[in-house]
């Protein structure tokens, strides 16, 4: 088993979300970017659980509480997305800097 | 007694004030009447326990711990609840709890703004705790914990009831509030102190393990420390860290620039326990702990601590002369007057340490009783500057003729409580400790005649107040008003107080009774049998 | 503690322990303070406002007074009984005692009937003069403050409570130099009295710390009895301790250059300037140096103390002798009159005189408060201090005229009156311990203290009335003391004359040098008549010139008072060349050297004075504005402004844009990453 394409895989998908991150001036986008990276993680974690094999499937395991927190992640994110656009009618996170000095 | 001997009586008398607080909290805050009437009798009982521990005391045993309690604590770190009395903190319990009831009473009717009787009484009371703790603790644990209990209480004091005008302090772009600016400057001076304070603390107990159990516990670091355990840098840097916690509190110069501002803009009452009780704390402490547990290191900073002494008289009187502000001008004389309490310490002659104990009493006394003058006066008149003031005496003869009683007391008249002080100070400084003798022998001497030469200057700016504040003329702007001369809460408070310094002025030994015995045996401990004799006295006829 | 009367050297007397009146002598000590009590409690109520009280104590203190006088005529009294107040170190047995309690003997003795009996008139008087002025029921509890705290001083065994006494001397001269406080000028008078006398009491202090401490007791028994033995540890502190000592008394006693609090001291009424100056107060000085006088006699540190102390009392009663001829103010005149003759009772002291000093503290005290007192009916009757409103009152004021030239005449030293012997007896002192030329000095004094008493009494009774209104003689009030002040200024003299004794009774002498050490001062058998010429000639030859210059031509009196002293005729005419002599020497007295040292007095000791206060005041604002506020403060302040200001620049990153703090993530990580790579 070659691993190498997963983790190609991976690290493109990463730097997609790094990207969407940094430039997506849509808080949803921004949200979804968060999505990709996290699951580039999860698409290495089961790669390298393929290879080694443990007897206890912390791959696998892992990469669940990733989705996990992930969706409990996307859905408090989703809700304060929602609050700020009802209160200021725009998704763009450049008009949110509520917690400046 | 049944209830002192077991030990509980003293555990009253600290917690008795903090439970009183949080029943406080219980009345109803409208119900004014009820809560002052509580907090008073909290307070009396607190003061009639104190009495009962004086009737009780045995005063043939005045060097030993009292009416001790000792129950283990914190086991994990061996930390006590250790409480005792000697003939040391004796006459400062009693000063405590008595100054206390007075503030109480005085409080009854002078109510700064915002109006909470309520939380106004209960920090007062909460305060009680901490003054009552430190001066009863026998457990380094304890006694810092009792050492900064009293900071929050009086924090909230000043940054609540404070003077609330603004001014510029150099440093600060803006304006500050003075009530902001004090409370916190007096928090965090303290704290930075007490930082290092507790960092000597930990390091003993640390030390103390390498000869048997770790330990807070005050007494058997007495006895450690006077069998030589602690010595070299090692001990020299732990006095050096005490002394700079205790140097703030008292305090001495250079660390003294927190209280001037703390005591103008703090409330009556709180410029009151400030002046009489809390500023005892830290040079109780160098009786307490520093001196006995490590008594090598107090001869090697003796000298040091003298010269700040001297400078601190000094300097507070000529500060005192550039005054406008009448309590201000009384706050400085406090860092003379604790001048004079720290150079009686620096000698470690039982002449000098016995001194110090009367020169705290006394100024706790008559500085509380010039505090409660000057918030008075500033409470009718609505200003402090001594240039707007004066005839004082003749709108209020009654406030002007104690007034006078009590200035001329703070001058150090003899045959009133202040003369001891600063008289058998000087007499310590005389003659200091043998071992001091061969090479500080003039330093201590040049520390007398400045210190006599600072007599004749606090001499100077009371009088320079009496003059401004009392005599003469009454300005235009106060024609027509109407004043009140002193009401009857404010001569029940100060009444006892004139009372006191008067007998302790023409009878020391109401005092001296109870501590001598106690301070003999902490110099003949601490620097060797017969140290304390030799050094009070420099021959004597016939021998 | 109680101290066994020892016979330390032959000669000392022998001394009984006395009866009732010396075993309770305390409650002389405390019915002043008593009558103070009850003066500012009960005194207003009263029909005269409280003085019942002050008076009823001064008399029976007069009556217990006059009894030990009496008892110890007959036999030396000695007795002291004390309380102890502290105790400092109880081991060994070598406790540090402090005490208080009173002490009977001669000299004790002396000075509570002084204080007593002067004290009784002067209270009596002031309920007459100060009739109708404001506060006078505080005026009486604080006369009886006054006399209580001077009993205090001088009934103490210890030098612990003679500090008592003497520092609450200074706070009642305080409040009744400043008995009118309204006035700025008047309450710095009583300021600077008391900060002058505050500054002596360093010395004071000091010195009881010196030789307290040198054998462990600060009584003065023991102090005596060790200096009577030479003690070593005395010795060696004597020298230095005796100087503290006497720089202490110089403040109260008013010796130059710390006179300056006494003309000031004037702005009080009337009868405090007759109690302060005379028998009360000033007199405290003298007293501890003749108290501790062993201590300057026995010792060899002592005696050469005494060296630097003669001089300083000579200059004293000579300097400020002149400077009561340039006075207007006729209390003035007398309060450097009182200077003047503090000077010789400090000068009689140091030499070694110990009977002759207290001989004169006792004598003076008669004639000085009758010459007060005197001055005050005046002023009463007037109603100014200047004697240039006065003049020609001997008519409207005849019993106040009379008295006045009685207690004139005791100063200056005319024979029989009181004065005479007690001057006389300082002349003979000086000239038998060798100090020849300082006794010319004092004879040159005694013609000074002649003269400016001769011209007051001119300027005030003869001549016409130059004030406004009628002047009335006083009441019978005032007038009854001055009476009775008078008859001990005219006999007091004969107490002491040499070699005279009463009986069985011995004199003065004896009475006061019954003490525990015997005084070893020289007694003279029988009066040296050729010193009494001298003394005589000086103060007959004042009073002479003086009348031709004020008395005689009265009427042009004043004119002549300011110089422009036209050649005086008659005396011209009979004895020529000694005008000439008087004329230049009372040219040059009054002229240059008494403006002399007036000017000194007012630019360079006041000065100094004023300009050290102003120093003091600059260096207090340079302490507290420079050092302090912009110093010490400065730099906490700085250190919490540093981190307040270290916060505005660092919150700037804090932009609250997650893209910003992302990218600094992504930055980091990346650098990270690098960092691995390349240092891997």
């Amino acid at each position: 088993m070659i691993v190498t394409q997963f983790l190609v895989i991976a690290a493109a998908l990463f730097s997609l979300g790094v990207y969407g991150l940094l430039v997506r001036r849509n808080a949803v986008m921004v949200l979804l970017a968060v999505e990709l990276m996290l699951n580039a993680v999860n698409i290495n974690l089961i790669a390298f659980e393929a290879v080694i094999r443990s007897s206890q499937a912390v791959g696998q395991v892992f990469s669940i509480f990733v989705i996990t927190v992930a969706a409990a992640e996307v859905g408090i994110g989703l809700a304060i997305i929602l609050m700020i656009f009802r209160n200021r009618q725009s998704a763009n996170v450049d008009d949110f800097n509520l917690m400046k000095f | 007694m049944e209830l002192f001997e077991s030990g509980w009586g003293l555990t009253l008398i600290v917690f008795l004030p903090l439970v009183g607080a949080l029943v406080n909290m219980a009345i109803p805050k409208t119900n004014e009447t009820a809560v002052k009437q509580w907090s008073l009798f909290v307070a009396v009982v607190t003061f009639a326990l104190s009495l009962l521990l004086v009737v009780n005391f045995d005063y043939g045993a005045g060097d030993r711990f009292q009416f001790e309690m000792n129950e283990t604590w914190i086991s994990a770190i061996g930390a006590n609840f250790h409480l005792g009395v000697d003939g040391i903190s004796l006459p400062l319990l009693v000063l405590s709890t008595f100054v206390m009831v007075l503030a109480i009473i005085y409080s009854w009717d002078h109510w700064e703004e915002p109006h909470n009787p309520r939380g106004f009484l209960s920090l007062m009371l909460i305060l009680a705790t901490g003054m009552n703790g430190t001066f009863l603790a026998l457990d380094l644990v304890l006694f810092f914990i009792f050492f900064e209990v009293v900071l929050l209480p009086m924090y909230f004091m000043i940054g609540i009831w404070g003077d609330k005008s603004k001014r510029r302090i150099p440093g600060f772009s803006k304006e500050v509030e003075t009530r902001l600016y004090a409370s916190i400057k007096f928090f965090l001076f303290t704290l930075f102190g007490s930082a290092f304070m507790l960092l000597g603390f930990l390091a003993l107990y640390f030390k103390s393990g390498d000869f048997g159990p770790r330990t807070f516990d005050i007494p058997e670091l007495i006895e450690l420390g006077t069998s030589g355990a602690f010595s070299g840098t090692f001990a020299f840097l732990v006095f050096g860290a005490m002394f700079l916690g205790f140097a703030v509190k008292v305090p001495m110069w250079p660390f003294h620039t927190w209280l001037p501002d703390a005591h103008t803009a703090a409330p009556t009452v709180g410029s009151v326990l400030l002046a009489a009780i809390l500023l005892k704390l830290g040079s109780y402490a160098f009786i307490r702990i520093s001196i006995p547990i490590l008594p090598q290191e107090a001869e090697n900073w003796a000298p040091a601590i003298a010269v700040l002494s001297v400078i601190g008289i000094i300097y507070g009187s000529l500060a005192c002369l550039a005054q406008t502000d009448m309590k201000r001008l009384i706050a400085f004389s406090s860092v003379g007057h604790m001048g004079f309490v720290m150079l009686g310490i620096s000698t470690l002659t039982d002449v000098g340490i016995n001194a110090a104990i009367i020169g705290m009493v006394a100024h706790g006394l008559i500085t509380g009783l010039l505090f409660f003058l000057a918030g008075s006066m500033s409470h009718r008149y609505h200003t402090r500057e001594m240039s707007r003031l004066g005839g004082n005496q003749k709108l209020m003869p009654v406030m002007g003729a104690i007034l006078a009683f009590t200035a001329f007391a703070s001058l150090g008249l003899p045959g009133l409580a202040g003369f001891w002080g600063e008289f058998m100070s000087l007499l310590g400084a005389y003659n200091p400790l043998e071992s001091l003798r061969a090479e500080y022998l003039g330093l201590f001497r040049t520390a007398m005649v400045l210190g006599a030469i600072g007599t004749v200057l606090t001499a100077g700016y009371m009088l320079w107040m009496l003059q401004k504040v009392n005599l003469g003329e009454p300005g235009e702007e106060w024609v027509g008003h109407e004043f009140h001369d002193a009401d009857r809460y404010e001569l029940t408070a100060w009444v006892p107080l004139m009372v006191l310094i008067v007998v302790i002025g023409f009878y020391p030994n109401v005092v001296f009774g109870a501590t001598t015995d106690a301070v003999v045996s902490l110099v003949n401990t601490a620097f060797g049998e017969g140290a304390a004799t030799t050094a009070a006295v420099t021959d004597v006829l016939g021998s | 503690m109680t101290h066994l009367v020892l016979a330390v050297e032959a000669g000392a007397p022998e001394l009984v322990s006395g009866g009732f009146f010396a075993q309770w002598a305390g409650i002389m000590l405390v019915a002043p303070f008593v009558a103070f009590l009850l003066i500012v409690f009960l005194g207003k109520r009263l029909k005269y406002l409280g003085a019942e009280f002050a008076i009823g104590a001064m008399a029976l203190n007069l009556v217990w007074a006059s009894i030990l006088f009496v008892q110890n005529m007959s036999h030396g009294i000695f007795r002291e009984e004390n309380f102890e107040i502290a105790s400092i170190g109880m081991f060994d047995g070598r406790a540090l005692v402090f005490e208080l309690g009173w002490v009977v003997d001669g000299l004790s003795i002396m000075m509570y009937f002084v204080v007593a009996f002067v004290g009784l008139l002067v209270f009596i008087y002031a309920v007459g003069y100060m009739h109708g002025d404001v506060r006078v029921t505080w005026f009486f509890a604080s006369l009886s403050l006054f006399a209580g705290s001077m009993l205090i001083l001088v009934g103490s065994p210890n030098l612990i409570q003679l500090i008592i006494g003497w520092e609450g001397v200074g706070l009642a001269s305080y409040l009744l130099i400043g008995h009118y406080w309204e006035q700025k000028e008047n309450s710095s008078a009583a300021m600077k009295a008391f900060y002058t006398n505050k500054v002596a009491d360093v010395g004071l202090i000091l010195g009881a710390i010196l030789l307290g401490l040198a054998i462990g007791d600060f009584s003065f028994a023991a102090i005596n009895e060790a200096a009577a033995n030479h003690a070593e540890p005395l010795e060696a502190v004597a020298f230095a301790g005796g100087l503290l000592l006497f720089f202490g008394a110089m403040g109260k006693s008013a010796q130059f250059p710390l006179h300056i609090w006494l003309p000031d001291a004037m702005a009080g009424p009337t009868p405090v300037s007759a109690l302060m100056h005379a028998a009360t107060m000033v007199t405290a000085g003298i007293y501890l140096m003749a108290r501790t006088f062993p201590v300057y006699q026995d010792l060899v540190g002592g005696e050469a103390a005494r060296q630097w102390m003669v001089p300083i009392g000579v200059i004293t009663l000579f300097a400020m002798g002149l400077l009561a001829l340039v006075a207007d103010d006729i209390k003035k005149v007398l309060a450097y009159s009182t200077v003047s003759q503090l000077g010789y009772m400090m000068t009689a002291v140091a030499a070694g005189g110990y009977t002759a000093g207290l001989f004169h503290l006792f004598t003076h005290a008669f004639f000085k408060a009758l010459l007060f007192l005197g001055a005050g009916s005046v002023i009463h009757a007037v109603h100014s201090n200047n004697m240039s409103d006065m003049g020609g009152l001997r008519k409207e004021m005849p019993r106040t005229f009379w008295t006045f030239v009685i207690g004139s005449l005791s100063l200056a030293g005319i024979i029989p009156l009181a004065g005479f012997f007690s001057k006389d007896e300082i002349l003979a002192t000086l000239d038998h311990e060798g100090y020849q030329a300082f006794m010319w000095v004092a004879i040159a004094g005694a013609f000074v203290t002649a003269f400016y008493m001769t011209r007051a009494v001119a300027l005030t009774f003869f001549g016409s009335y130059k004030g406004h209104g009628h002047p009335h003689e006083s009441p019978a009030l005032m007038t009854v003391p001055l009476v009775a002040l008078a008859v001990p200024s005219v006999i007091a003299g004969f107490l002491n004359i040499p070699g005279v004794e009463f009986g069985g009774f011995g004199n003065f002498t004896t009475w006061v040098g019954a003490r525990v050490v015997a005084m070893g001062d020289h007694h003279p058998e029988a009066i040296d008549w050729t010193l009494a010429a001298y003394g005589l000639t000086a103060g007959g030859l004042g009073i002479l010139i003086g009348w031709l210059l004020y008395g005689k031509d009265a009427e042009t009196q004043l004119a002549r008072d300011r110089f422009e002293i036209p050649v005086l005729y008659p005396l011209l005419r009979q004895k020529y060349y000694m005008d000439h002599l008087a004329l230049g020497m009372v040219g040059f007295t009054k002229g240059p050297a008494a403006r002399a040292v007036d000017w000194v007095n007012t630019y360079v000791l006041d000065g100094i004075v004023n300009g050290v206060g102003g120093g003091v005041r600059l260096m207090g604002r340079f302490v507290y504005g420079g050092l302090d506020q912009r110093g010490i403060d400065m730099f906490f302040n700085g250190v919490s402004a540093g981190a307040d200001s270290a916060g505005l620049a660092l919150r700037r990153l804090q932009t609250g844009r997650v893209q910003q703090y992302a990218m600094g993530f992504v930055v980091g990580a990346l650098v990270l990453v690098l960092a691995i790579a390349v240092f891997n």
